[in-house]
Order: structure tokens, then sequence, then C-alpha cells
């Protein structure tokens, strides 16, 4: 009886384990010729820029150390929990890109995170979302990739210990969490929400920043968009637990996303910056809006607008707290010296340019990461509102005094507890910038 | 190489990407009506216009302005006659005079925004501009003065 059980369980083991190979086991799909530039349209190539655009590809295929890379020529390093792991290369080069790679070879890639050798892809390249792309978006795309300049360069190999960097362990990852299949329009809404929502949970792969991952590297179930931290700055909340002020109204995304500016929020910082400067600028107006539209919906912006007007009154008001007048804190005086020249207000609206610090994200956080970031990096004049830069305090301001500022803002600009630890905390975001040297002695 | 535009002209300067704007102003492009004060972004003696806004220059690295459109002291107006500089002359704001560039670069920005100020928005703007003579009181006045020009030339225009 025991041996049957156990030659029972045996059988089981090995069948699960052959189905788990079945399903594991893609071919490779032969290399093929580098396709003829000529052979695509020019309204197929332009069609595939958008798309490219949309995806943000060139931001992760594209070095950024090491004195930056060609455009989609890859090794850019993305430090995982797991290990630091560098892109492919995604131009046309035959040997060292994806010139060999038939369309059908690329759109299994797209939709199933395998490579034409048949080696499953690290879930960094999101194939959890674009596995919603169109094959017609995908097509485009292709033709898009295959007329860019080749560029014959390798990567650096990733940096993941031993069994992560088994391939085949991927498949038991997506087993867990891929979800394949292109992305069903949802009757209950118009087509701009449908436009919106594919392009966000689809090529545009929003959730890969905004949404929390679990202790395998997925995206969490049921936490959709509830913020989470990516590079060392914090992706803010896009459904209706984003704590600003005043609501991310169609507007206001619509503005962030395509100019890199909201008014009643302010400026597109850090890893976000490129996404409207460098990409969402560049496509059709309606993509950005339809973009806009859907998370307009996911947080509610209809039910919450209403507490705007009240909220922007409490935030001018607060603008001027303890700036005018002789009676002023030490906090205060440093933030006057430091910051209130450019970041004062008058009611009844803030000025483009004058970003408000009681409406901004960066202090209604449940950590002064990105109010930090900003302190210490400043913004380049091509970040945030295009033009316009702001300095970095790198060496200007001690820990103690960015944890001076960022107390003095927290109680007085907004109605959360304070934050706690400032100072080492202050300490903890500096390292994770590149020195600033001291270069004043010129 | 970094490039960017100087008061309306287009200027490149070979220097380490970490320098402060101040510095490639003063030491590569002889614009040396823009100060250093205290090179901590305190005291607003080196203010500049960067696309139009008022910024520290001490603290600003060169390499995040590229493109962008800068205007110093120098730039103002071909003959220095900016209302806020007839204003200053009028006035006689200045003392020793050290941070007075800044100070007028600071007021430009401040009635761009707010082109009739109150004294509130005065301090609010003008509370990083430090003057170690104290001419606060007249550089509020000289404010309020080429407000009101800047307002009846805006009027004899439009």
């Amino acid at each position: 009886m025991i041996k049957r059980l156990l030659a029972g369980v045996a059988a089981a083991g090995v069948l699960g384990g052959l189905g788990f190979l079945y399903y594991a086991w893609y071919p490779p799909i032969a290399p093929i010729e580098r396709p003829n530039p000529a052979s695509f349209s020019a309204e197929q190539i332009e069609r595939g820029r958008i798309v490219a655009a949309e995806g943000y590809c060139a931001e992760c295929h594209t070095r950024t150390d090491n004195g930056g890379g060609p455009e989609l020529a890859g090794d850019y390093r993305m430090d995982t929990p797991f290990g630091a792991i560098y892109s492919s290369n995604i131009t046309p080069d035959v040997e060292m890109g994806i010139g060999a790679w038939s369309e059908e070879a690329f759109r299994r890639a797209m939709h199933l995170g395998v490579s034409r050798k048949g080696v499953h892809l690290i879930p960094a390249f999101p194939y959890d979302h674009f596995t919603k792309m169109t094959d017609q978006d995908i097509s485009d795309l292709y033709a898009y990739i295959m007329t860019r300049p080749a560029v014959h360069m390798s990567r650096r190999p990733n940096e993941l210990p031993f069994p992560l960097s088994l391939r085949i362990l991927q498949a038991g990852w997506k087993l867990l969490y891929l979800r394949p299949g292109v992305y069903k329009p949802d009757p209950r809404h118009d087509a701009l929400w449908n436009r919106g929502a594919y392009l966000a949970e689809g090529n545009a792969h929003c959730g890969a920043c905004h949404t929390p991952r679990d202790l395998m590297g997925a995206e969490k179930k049921g936490s959709a968009y509830e913020g989470a931290v990516v590079d060392n700055w914090i992706a803010p909340a896009l459904n209706e637990h984003n704590p600003t002020p005043t609501t991310w109204t169609e507007d206001e995304l619509f503005q962030y996303l395509r100019f890199g500016v909201a008014p009643l929020h302010g400026p597109a910082g850090g890893p976000m910056s490129p996404v409207p400067h460098r990409f969402l600028s560049t496509v059709p107006e309606e993509d950005v809006h339809a973009i806009a539209h859907y998370f307009a919906d996911v947080d509610h912006a209809a039910e919450r607008e209403k507490n705007d007007k009240a909220a922007l009154a409490r935030a001018m008001e607060e603008s001027k707290t303890d700036l005018i007048g002789p009676n002023v804190d030490p906090d205060a005086k440093l933030y006057q010296g430091a910051c209130a020249a450019c970041h004062y207000n008058a009611a009844p609206t803030p000025v483009l340019g004058r970003p408000d610090l009681a409406l901004n994200n960066a202090l209604w956080l449940d950590e002064p990461t990105n109010l930090y970031q900003v302190m210490l990096r400043g913004l380049t004049a091509e970040e945030g509102q295009s033009g316009v830069a702001m300095p970095s305090f790198y060496n200007a301001l001690s820990d103690k005094d960015m944890a001076r500022i960022a107390a003095y803002l927290r109680r007085t600009r907004t109605t959360l507890p304070p934050w706690t630890n400032l100072e080492k905390k202050a300490a903890e975001v500096r390292k994770t910038v590149q020195p600033v040297p001291v270069n004043s002695s010129h | 190489m970094i490039k960017f535009k100087l008061n309306g002209r287009d200027v490149s300067v070979d220097v380490p990407e970490d320098t402060p704007l101040l510095w490639a102003l003063r030491d590569d492009l002889d614009q040396t009506g823009t100060k250093f004060g205290c090179g901590v972004g305190q005291c607003g003696a080196c203010t500049v216009l960067v696309g139009g806004r008022a910024t520290r220059s001490c603290i600003t690295p060169i390499s995040s302005i590229e493109g962008a459109d800068v205007t110093t002291i120098e730039g103002l107006h071909p003959e220095g006659k900016h209302p806020v500089q007839e204003a200053w002359k009028d006035i006689q704001v200045p003392q020793c005079g050290y941070c007075q560039s800044g100070q007028i670069m600071q007021a430009v920005s401040l009635l761009k925004d707010y082109p009739d100020p109150t004294d509130e928005q005065i301090d609010g703007v003008m509370g990083g501009s430090l003057c170690r003579c104290m001419t606060y009181v007249r550089i509020r006045k000289a404010i309020k003065k080429a407000a009101a020009a800047m307002q009846k030339e805006e009027a004899s225009h439009g």
C-alpha cells in the first residue's frame, strides 16, 4: 500500500516536472537576415516611433552610467533587489542586437517574454504589460526598431546570484504571475477611457513603477497603483490614496504628462522626468489625454475635486507661514534664505514656475525621500518645467539643515503627522546621489 | 562643452560639468556684474534669471542649464535703463552696492509674478536676498516705484 502510494507520488512528481518542462520549453525561432529597412513604409515606421515613445523603450535600453551609450543599444544598469542586471541591445545589429529576429520572434518576446532562441526573459522587461499590446502595435514597433542604426555593442553580464541566474526559473515566475493576452476593452467605459487603459496597463507600463512588488518581484495583485519605491525615489500612488491636497484631475494629469509640470502639483522629477520630456511630449496629444482621462478615473477625481478650492486657499495661506513680520522661527529663517524666493506664493493661485510646496506631492508622502532628492540634486532645465532650473543644495545644506527645512515644511504646510528620523534619512538619501564636488574655489 | 543662451546670444563654455554657473559667467564669459556672496544659496547676491526665473547661480551646476536662456544684470537693458535699474538710481538704493545686481534680478522676477506687489509679497520673495548695509527700506521703495513705472509703460503701450 505504502509502496503504491509512494509510486503514485513519484509518478505525479515526474508528470508534474514533465508538465512544467513542457510549459517552460519554447523552441528557438530561426534567425533571419536583418530586414531591409526599405521594406517598411514611412507611415508604419512613424506609427512604430510613437509606440516606442509610449513604451519608453529607449529609457531602459540605453546606457546611462559610464558616460552613457548609443540609443537602444542596451547595457542600462538596473539595480534590483536580486542583483544588478543590464538591459539588452535592441538595435538591429545581427550579432549583438535583435537584427536576426523575425517579427514572430519579436512578438513572442513582447507577449510571452521569451527570446528568439527560446530563453526566458527576466521580467524587468515588463512583458506582463506588453502582453496586452495588439499585434498591430507590435508590428509597427518592429518596423521602427528594425530601421534604427545597428549598434555592435555588448552588455555587461547580469549579476544575479545562482540559482536566480537560471532562466528556467523565470518560467515558474510566469506560471504564477503572467496572464498572457491582448487588452480587452471594457464595455462599461467609452473609447477614450479604453484607449487610456490600453496604453497605461500595456505599453506605457505605469504599474511597473507605481505598483508595489512582492518578494518575487511581481506587481502585487490587489495593490494596483498604490505607489512604490523605485531607484531611491517614491513613485507616488496613482489611485485615490494619492495624498496631495488637490486632486490629480484629468487636466492636471495631462499638463504633467505632456509638459512635465502640473500647475497645482509641481514638476516631474527624477525617474519620472523623461516620461513627459523625452517621450510623451512627442506622441499624439490625444493619447496623452487618454492616459490622463484613465488615471483621473483611477484616482476618483470626480468625487474628490470638490475639496480642491478649499485646499488651494489653505495652501496659499500657508505659503507665507512665518515668512512675514519679525517673529520668525529659525527653521523658517533657513527656509526663507534657501527656498522662499522661488517657492513663496500669494493667493489666489500659485504662479507657474513657483511650485508651491504646500501643494506638492513630496511633502505629503509618508517619507521625505522625494523632497530630499530634489533638494540635493536640484532640477536641470530639461527636467520639470522646461527651461527653468533649480539649484543643487548638495553642498549648501547639511543633513541637519535639510532635516530642519523638511520638518518645518511638514509642520506648517501639511495636516499630516511629522516625519521621523529626518537627519538620518537625509544622510541616507544623500548616499544615493552622486556627490556634487565642491568647485567653489575655482 | 556646455551651450546655452546668455543675454540673447548663443554661448558655449568648456568647463567641468559641476562648475557653478556663477564661475562660468564671471571667469569664462566676462560677465562680472553677478557677484559671489555666500556660495551656498543663502544670500541672493549671485541671482541671475534662468528661463526668466530668479536662480542662485553659485549652486547651479553649469550642466543643469544646458540649452536654457540665462539673463544677467548686463543683459537686462542695453544701457542699464530697465525700470528697476532706473528706480534703483533715482532712490539711491545702494550703499556698498555688493548685493545690488542680485537684488535687482530678484526684483525683476518678482515684478513679473506680482506686477503690483504688496509689502507682504515683496517680503515673501525678496526675503532671501540679504543686504549687509540694511537698505531694505529703500529696496522696497524702489520696487514699488519700478512697479508703478512699468505699469504706466504697459498702459501707454496697450
